[in-house]
């Protein structure tokens, strides 16, 4: 029996990271501050004590030279776990991470292995404004040639993360801030959980039922996982049993998953923090509706997400755009409006 | 450093087959492209022919091929560019399946998914990019994975004169320099960028000078001469071998072609090419070979003929290869 300890997001991670880096010294890391600093939001804790420099590798700001180092040196038979410290910074070097990262393996014709993993810190909720909140993994899950990883705590961070690590191709790993259990950032508790000591993975393209429930579907992801739960308490205490759907990856991704769910539940919210437009909402609902002639809805699918402006500073505004516990409440209990109605017709 | 008469031959016949592989592939490119065959009021149809797509040829730039490669052994890792023919024969990448791929072949290097801008050889390292200024972080990727397995191999990133106003040069050259990667940067410089002549792009006259600034040297070859390339570039492979780090070179050289086949090049003056064909690099290392007693006449005929037949060889093959499946089309996203 493995022993378990309460750790933070930020800690499973490193600690994923040091124990794969034991296991196979072709693993190092790179990136920005990462080294001394540990990283700006925790994810390579402790781990330059335990490597030294030559594997916990600060690199100056320069992303397209070291994202683009990380693909070769990937494609030479290394394993670099790379840091591109914000997920919003991707626009000064892209072309890196899509046109070679994501794409070479393809046109190689599948002759050549590129086993990156690069993670970046997503998610608002702390006034950062627009260029440092954005969550944008439909942005990357959109691009093919990159799996997308979004976990929501601790223990799935950890088995997510070495199965990146052990993963022949290039896997982003989006961990949100407001749920590292960082010292200086609110967090949600229920993103630090049991983790054992020994390591796991865990697959990719498998969601978890993280709350069962009967009335109502709220599939999510990241932080929003955390956020749907607490409102999932707060609905319980009126009755309404919600199931909750951690997707954990948006590519692959586990659509059987959330049909099941809505299949049993007839009824579905997807709540997410990255925006509205052309994303994770709209693909989810269009799987349920591609799917209709099995899956019966109860009432129409509800979104939740960034309506499509900029993220703004100031805190009314920022929690005005960004989807928060009450705002999952009230969606459900239109969702059970629904059925109300329903049963004043019958 | 002196070249051997074994790698002078070796850059003569290379430099041969490159030319011959280039002049047959305008003359491939061409088929089914042009009018009568096609809509009337078009001059040119891209995406027909055997061969579709862009196709950028580097008819006149085998100097700086093969005056590298010349240097390199198969563990070494070459990145070129989106005109990247020369760089992938002096590789060594095979020639069939290079030639495969540009058709769209199953048997070509990437299944006919990667076409001529994308040629991925993992066993003889060498890849390219369509991307202008791509080549070089993948290389320096390559110098950082060799220096961590603790091997003397270097890797080599091509790249042109429009390149080296990117900002992947400049972040490249600082990180190979700061980490003492086994990188060599090699700046192709045929003076135009598409249609933009170095002087209306480049503040400097020398890329190399740029060397300076990230405490690298940087190395100027004046001529388009593999042999003065590969005398240049010695002590820049020296050094990354021994683990000091990265050099620049950049070399003039000329381009021949248009940027693509198929370009009107409106903007190139009119008697420029064929001033730049004077100084053809073949004959002249021809005559240096003769001079030196290294090639008769009758040896030439041998090499040249020898060099023809493979790119015949592997037009054919191409030729002969079946196109995938469509439904291929939906494999190999992921390894």
């Amino acid at each position: 029996m493995s022993t378990t300890r309460k750790l933070t997001m930020a800690q499973a991670i490193s600690e994923a990271m040091a124990q794969e880096m034991t296991r196979d010294p072709n693993v190092f890391v790179m990136g920005e501050d990462i080294g001394a600093y540990g990283g700006i939001f925790g994810a390579t804790g402790g781990l330059l004590d335990k490597f030294g420099p030559d594997r916990i590798m600060d690199t100056p700001i320069s992303e397209t030279a070291f994202i683009g180092t990380a693909t070769g040196a990937a494609a030479a038979g290394l394993r670099p776990i790379v840091e591109l410290m914000f997920v919003d910074f991707f626009g000064v070097c892209m072309d890196q991470i899509y046109n070679h990262l994501a794409k070479n393996t393809y046109m190689a014709g599948g002759n050549l292995k590129l086993p990156v993993v690069l993670t970046t810190a997503i998610g608002g909720g702390y006034n950062d404004a627009a260029q440092h909140s954005q969550c944008l993994y439909a942005t990357f899950a959109h691009m093919p040639g990159l799996k997308v990883v979004v976990p929501s705590n601790a223990y799935d961070a950890k088995g997510l993360m070495i199965q990146a690590i052990r993963d022949d191709n290039p896997v982003m790993f989006m961990y949100h801030k407001g749920i590292m259990g960082l010292p200086w950032m609110a967090y949600f508790e229920g993103s630090s959980n049991e983790v054992p000591e020994a390591g796991y993975t865990i697959p990719f393209g498998q969601a978890k039922v993280v709350r069962e429930g009967q009335d109502a579907t709220i599939v999510t992801i990241s932080q929003m996982v955390q956020k749907a739960l607490l409102a999932a308490d707060e609905l319980a205490r009126e009755g309404i049993n919600a199931e909750v759907i951690d997707l954990r990856t948006l590519v692959p991704l586990d659509r059987a998953a959330v049909l099941k769910s809505v299949a049993k539940t007839g009824r579905l919210l997807i709540a997410d923090e990255d925006y509205l437009g052309f994303g994770l909402t709209g693909e989810i609902s269009a799987t349920v509706a591609e799917n209709l002639d099995t899956v019966v809805l109860k009432a129409p699918i509800k979104r939740l997400a960034l309506p499509n402006v900029p993220i703004p500073y100031s805190r009314p505004l920022e929690q005005f755009v960004i989807p928060q516990v009450k705002g999952i409440v009230e969606a459900v209990q239109k969702l059970m409006q629904a059925r109300m109605a329903e049963g004043v017709a019958a | 450093m002196q070249a051997s008469p074994e790698k002078l031959l070796w850059m003569y016949e290379t430099m041969v087959e490159i030319r011959n592989y280039e002049e047959t592939m305008a003359n491939v490119y061409l088929e089914g492209k042009l009018p009568p065959q096609i809509q009337k009021g078009l001059a040119f149809d891209i995406g027909s022919g055997p061969v579709p797509g862009e196709m950028h040829l580097a008819a006149g730039q085998e100097p700086v091929a093969v005056g590298v490669c010349a240097h390199l052994k198969k563990e070494d890792t070459v990145v070129g560019t989106h005109r990247p023919h020369h760089f992938a024969i002096a590789k060594g990448v095979p020639l069939d399946k290079m030639t495969a791929e540009m058709f769209g072949k199953v048997t070509g290097l990437g299944k006919g998914k990667g076409g001529h801008m994308h040629l991925f050889d993992p066993e003889h390292k060498f890849s390219c990019s369509g991307i202008i200024g791509a080549s070089l972080p993948p290389a320096c990727g390559a110098g950082l994975a060799a220096k961590k397995m603790g091997e003397d191999w270097v890797a080599v990133a091509f790249f042109g004169e429009g390149a080296a106003n990117q900002g992947s040069f400049h972040e490249s050259l600082n990180l190979a320099a700061l980490w003492r990667l086994p990188v060599i940067f090699v700046c192709e410089d045929n003076n135009w960028a598409i249609s933009v002549p170095k002087s209306n792009a480049t503040s400097i006259e020398w890329v190399a000078d740029r060397a300076s600034a990230y405490g690298i040297p940087g190395i100027k070859v004046a001529n388009n001469d593999a042999l003065e390339v590969y005398e240049a570039v010695a002590p820049a492979i020296e050094r990354a071998r021994l683990g000091e780090g990265p050099s620049l070179i950049e070399v003039k050289t000329d381009r021949y072609l248009g940027h693509f086949q198929g370009d009107p090049e409106v903007y190139r003056p009119k008697d420029e090419v064929s001033n730049l064909r004077k100084n053809d690099p073949i004959p002249k290392l021809a005559a240096l070979l003769k001079s030196r007693g290294l090639m008769t006449d009758a040896e030439e005929g041998v090499i040249v003929a020898r060099a023809k037949e493979r790119v015949a060889g592997a037009f054919a093959f191409a030729r002969q290869s079946a196109y995938p499946a469509a439904q291929d089309a939906l494999n190999d996203v992921f390894a």
